[in-house]
């Protein structure tokens, strides 16, 4: 199959829309005039790329990376999945950025302000880049919900952010994993701003017990879809190429 | 019913949320020794061809209240117009640029700044040049979805009027708001680039 086509366009019924009222914040940050289509050029088509030699040893490893005087406390988990192409193609050498709260729910930064306690050894970020076939694992301790500023009693279900760069700006994505059985997942006003349950239940990570490490860590499946691209086969090519 | 195309959905976006600094630039929000320096903080690595320029600008909600939680992210060729991505496959780009950077803005004031080069342009699929420009990414929390939108150069007119996607824009009214003008500081050209998510001058956002 040649590659090199635009890349298929994005459904936007199926993310969530910028305007959610249920999520207080988007009301006056949500564009309103109607998004300019065009079809991709080269500006969208490439994207920056990230060498293997940026990353070190301990940065897909949340238990260690920001240990001080121990580990951190908290459930371990191994999270690890592919990043793929929506035609079902791993994507190699894209850069997958992670981060999220301790097991007490507490974010380290300047402006939170929940009560829960800061870990002393837990930093809350990760990198990695996917392998030949588009996969990726790294290990952390298993966030907690927590509560946040919208409605007078809303909480966050467990989860980790997910910022990831496939081969093209078009691609660019940043999403939130979710964990298998968690009953927070339906009472959150952010998971609601995506109308589409099936879309919600494809952030949710599977809990994988084959890639378990005994008597020291679960682990959790979680697969990340990129956008597609066209075959050129009945394409123009772009000049040069 | 017909046989199924087997094709895979992408997955679906979610906010970056408060505390998107955390995961995209630690050093910045004080989490120090993870990683050595925060990624896209040097687009210009060495000896760079092309006019060295700074973009800055800050990002306002519906009420005019700049962002201070917002990442924003750039994407430009270089100097010749060549990106920095095997995925151009007309040449190689300068090895002392990377094309790509990114600002958590000011923790006072919001503002994001890129020291860059200007771009060369490139060209359209049919061919035609497009006018210099620089891709941009914005995500923060309220914002379900990362923003495209495009800087183009105050200084290009004649480019500009014979871009291919700013020539067809229906409301003309709206195109300034992806042209930044060049102003100077302390001998620096400095493109001032402010998007607005709402209201009368809501910056063009793209489906690309
Ligand atoms: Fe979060």
């Amino acid at each position: 199959m040649s590659d090199g086509g635009s890349y298929y366009q994005r459904d936007r019924l199926w993310h969530p829309p910028a305007y959610t009222p249920g999520y207080k914040t988007s009301v006056t940050r949500s564009p309103q005039r109607a998004l300019l289509s065009f079809d991709n050029s080269i500006s969208e088509m490439t994207g920056p790329t990230f060498g293997h030699s940026i990353i070190g040893e301990l940065d897909n490893d949340l238990i260690l990376n920001f240990a001080k005087d121990g580990e951190p406390i908290g459930q371990r988990i191994i999270v690890h999945g592919r990043v793929l192409d929506e035609n079902g193609r791993g994507v190699p050498n894209c850069l997958v950025e992670f981060w999220q709260a301790n097991a007490g729910g507490r974010y380290r930064h300047k402006k939170e302000s929940y009560l829960a306690p800061l870990d002393p050894n837990f930093g809350g970020c990760g990198r990695t880049i996917t392998g030949e076939d588009g996969s990726y694992r790294f290990r952390t301790i298993q966030p907690g919900a927590y509560p946040w500023p919208n409605g007078p009693n809303d909480w966050r279900p467990a989860h980790i952010h997910f910022s990831v760069f496939g081969h093209a700006f078009a691609q660019r994505l940043i999403t939130q994993m979710y964990f298998e059985g968690d009953p927070m997942i339906w009472k959150c006003p952010i998971v609601a701003t995506i109308p589409d349950r099936e879309a919600i239940e494809r952030l949710t990570a599977a809990l994988d017990m084959n890639n378990t490490v005994p008597m020291d860590s679960r682990a959790y499946k979680f697969d990340i879809v990129l956008r597609g691209r066209r075959s050129t086969l009945f394409e123009n090519r772009m000049e040069g190429n | 019913m017909a046989q199924t195309l087997g094709h895979l959905k992408e997955s679906a976006s979610q906010t970056a949320g408060p505390y998107v600094h955390i995961g995209c630039t630690p050093n910045y929000c004080e989490i120090e020794g993870v990683f050595p320096e925060d990624l896209g903080t040097r687009m210009i690595l060495g000896d760079v061809k092309g006019e060295r320029i700074r973009i800055v600008g800050r990002v306002f909600d519906g009420t005019g209240t700049p962002l201070k939680d917002a990442l924003v992210e750039i994407w430009q060729a270089d100097a010749d117009g060549l990106y920095p991505s095997p995925q151009d496959k007309r040449g190689t780009a300068d090895t002392n640029f990377t094309g790509w950077g990114r600002s958590p803005g000011d923790m006072q004031t919001g503002e994001f700044r890129f020291d860059t080069v200007k771009p060369g342009r490139v060209p359209a699929k049919n061919g035609a040049l497009q006018a210099p420009h620089v891709t941009v990414w914005i995500v923060a929390r309220g914002i379900n979805i990362g923003l495209h939108t495009r800087m183009y150069f105050g200084d290009e007119d004649a480019a500009n009027a014979e871009d291919p996607i700013l020539s067809r824009i229906e409301h003309r009214s709206r195109v300034p708001t992806l042209i930044a003008p060049r102003t100077a500081e302390d001998g620096m050209p400095v493109y001032r680039f402010d998007i607005r998510l709402q209201g009368p001058d809501e910056t063009i956002f793209f489906d690309i």
